[in-house]
């Protein structure tokens, strides 16, 4: 699960970590009074759930209150484009309001899993506020790691050695020190899959600050988090994935035109892929999970029909257990019920596969009938032209 | 011959009562896999299925000799239910549940290094080697003895794999999932060494997906030390970067666990890869023709 900037800020300055002050506006009239409380210059923040802000121009700032209720005035309802965003862009509708600080530097602070190691891996470089993908790939050797122990956590000694490699010093290198062993216990406490800091400052004073924040947490840690679940931002998700999470559906949407329903992970990739393949465009990821059971498809159709770019629909079940003759029930049942125009090709393997084909093509829908993944992908996307 | 798992398997079942636990236990048992008992703590004593259940995994080893274990347990117990199996000496662990937090894989990870147990999963299908033993949830049915190991992150798509080759007459090993989670207990590296060293494996299928880079370390192994015909599938060659693809380890992030990368380290390695799921069958055919 994703969160706002202003809302990883707050869970880690809870693990002692230092951030600017400020709070978060959902409104010109907040924002002002936030930009007043401060005092001074300030910067005004998009908060959507994409990098690359301050390019798109969702960073601003202001140099005073009635100066910041301007720009707040822009950016609330304004769609933010970033690389991360696609063309489609996210429509700003919070904003955190900072003070500004004198930066002396700018460094990079991250966590995220290393799966090889099994273990979560602390990575620190001097070379902050910048892309660190770019980094990683173009100067890896500016990017200092340790791995952090299961159970035992950051050592300060290893900290230290992040702190004075990346270039700092005295008095400040005791505060990132301090700051580092923050963001590991926050890692660990929030069962976070990301924690970064990019870029962390080194201010005009010698603190250092986290000037930007990002933290990912782990959906199955958050049956024991459940002050986190709260931070949910269905704004920011696309409405029919968040339909589809109510219905317990993995479900992605996609631009293409041709929409597939799916058993397991895997398969729903590989289905995507083949359609491609052969020429299509999938108009969506969908599991509808190992027991594709009735209700289930009938909530899959219900998502998959709301996407008004498709143009036909692939469903593609490996049942092994699952009769194909209660699948083939429910898929027309959830046609007839929903009135489904666009055409459908059947591709299933299971028991029962002989009487549950009778079944499709006897109901007078418009279903076709695949034999094997490649025929099912060329009949779909031919019946998608 | 085959891999891990065989007829003299001897399997206890982790969350033996629960609703999955007893289907899918009753299918193994009717498959033939050696089933000796289950675990449920407060439900020792008991009988289910027709076969003793126990209260911990100790105290079911001690008294059935059981040697192999499958976990059903909900996200939040299993990876305490994998450490309490290992402790209990088991020599492979085979972990079904789906949605364990990473934070506890983690742990349960460090607890089985220097330890015997494997394990295999979690969040996968499990291991069949087909006419002897299924410890798992996959459709027997779509199996066959033979000679080609099967190793995959996927579940329906290893179906989808196995279903081509038995179709085409050509039978497998040993088929194991190993899982879709981050954190794994078997690798591919692992799986292929096995396959390699098994002298009735003739060919080995190898399917992968996007997230993480555990088929480029697979391709390393591959070209170092594998003589016998590799053919591989990635999942995931639309999927957009950013966003988790139904299994929790799929993901594209930071620039690496892309398919493109992974294909071309396969290839690199002299692995068939296949362009589409539907030809994993025929060219598995293909390479033991010799071509």
């Amino acid at each position: 699960m994703k969160i706002h900037e202003y809302q990883a800020k707050a869970l880690l300055a809870a693990y002692g970590v230092p951030v600017p002050r400020g709070e978060a506006a959902f409104s010109v009239e907040e924002a002002e009074a936030v930009a007043r409380r401060l005092g001074g210059s300030v910067v005004v923040k998009a908060q959507i759930h994409a990098g690359g802000r301050g390019k798109g121009g969702g960073v601003k700032v202001a140099r005073d209150a009635a100066e910041a209720a301007e720009l707040a005035r822009k950016m609330l309802g304004m769609t933010l484009r970033t690389h991360q965003t696609g063309p489609e862009g996210r429509v700003v509708q919070r904003l955190l309001v900072e003070e500004t600080l004198p930066i002396e530097r700018e460094l990079y602070l991250g966590i995220v899993l290393d799966r090889a190691q099994g273990k979560p891996v602390f990575m620190a470089s001097a070379a902050g506020g910048m892309d660190i993908e770019e980094v990683a790939a173009k100067t890896p050797e500016l990017i200092l790691k340790e791995s952090i122990e299961p159970g035992l956590g950051l050592q300060p000694f290893q900290a230290r050695k992040l702190a004075y490699g990346i270039g700092l010093a005295g008095e400040t290198a005791g505060a990132a020190v301090k700051l580092m062993l923050g963001l590991a216990r926050a890692y660990e406490g929030l069962d976070a899959s990301l924690a970064e800091i990019n870029p962390l400052v080194v201010a005009g004073d010698g603190r250092v600050i986290a000037l930007d924040a990002k933290i990912n947490l782990d959906d199955n840690a958050l049956f024991r988090h459940k002050d986190l679940v709260e931070l949910r931002d269905r704004n920011e998700e696309d409405p029919l994935e968040v339909e589809a999470s109510g219905f317990d559906l993995n479900y992605i949407k996609l631009d293409g035109t041709v929409a597939c329903m799916v058993n397991g992970a895997g398969l729903a990739m590989a289905t995507m892929d083949i359609i491609k393949h052969f020429g299509g465009s999938p108009a969506n990821f969908l599991d509808v999970g190992g027991g594709a059971k009735a209700e289930q498809i009938r909530n899959a159709f219900h998502i998959l029909l709301s996407d008004r770019n498709v143009r036909a629909v692939l469903i593609n079940i490996f049942g092994g257990i699952l009769r194909c003759d209660t699948l083939a029930t429910g898929v027309v049942a959830a046609a007839r019920e929903l009135n489904v125009q666009a055409p459908i090709v059947v591709r299933m393997e299971g028991t029962n596969v002989e009487l549950g084909r009778k079944i499709l093509l006897e109901s007078g829908l418009n279903f076709t009938l695949a034999d094997g993944m490649k025929d099912a992908a060329e009949k779909v996307v031919r019946l998608a032209q | 011959m085959s891999i891990l798992v065989n007829e003299n398997s001897r399997v206890l079942v982790q969350g033996f009562t629960g609703r999955e636990a007893t289907f899918h236990a009753g299918q193994c048992i009717a498959y033939g896999t050696n089933i000796v008992g289950g675990v449920v703590p407060g439900r020792g004593g008991q009988k289910h299925l027709d076969r003793p259940v126990f209260d911990t995994v100790a105290a079911a080893v001690k008294e059935t000799g059981a040697d192999t274990s499958v976990i059903f347990v909900p996200p939040a117990f299993a990876a305490d239910a994998v450490m309490e199996a290992a402790d209990a000496g088991l020599a492979v662990v085979v972990c079904i549940t789906e949605g364990i937090p990473t934070r506890d894989m983690i742990r349960a990870w460090q607890f089985l290094r220097g330890r015997e147990t494997r394990l295999i999963g979690p969040n996968c299908p499990g291991i069949i080697s087909p006419g002897k033993c299924k410890i798992g949830i996959m459709p027997a049915h779509i199996h066959k003895p033979g000679g080609v190991g099967v190793v995959s992150r996927s579940g329906t798509l290893t179906y989808e794999a196995v279903h081509q080759l038995t179709k085409l007459g050509i039978g497998q090993s040993t088929c194991i999932g190993i899982g879709g989670d981050p954190i794994i207990g078997t690798t591919f590296v692992d799986a292929l060494r096995l396959f390699n060293e098994d002298p009735e494996t003739s060919a080995i299928v190898m399917i992968g997906e996007i997230g993480g880079t555990a088929e480029e370390t697979a391709a390393a192994y591959v070209a170092a030390h594998v003589k016998k015909p590799v053919v591989g599938f990635i999942a995931g060659q639309t999927a957009p970067p950013g966003r988790r693809m139904g299994h929790a380890g799929a993901i594209i992030s930071g620039g690496s666990g892309k398919a493109a990368d992974k294909i071309a380290a396969m290839r690199a390695a002299g692995i068939t890869v296949c362009d589409t799921p539907a030809e994993i069958g025929e060219k598995v055919q293909a390479r033991l023709a010799g071509s």
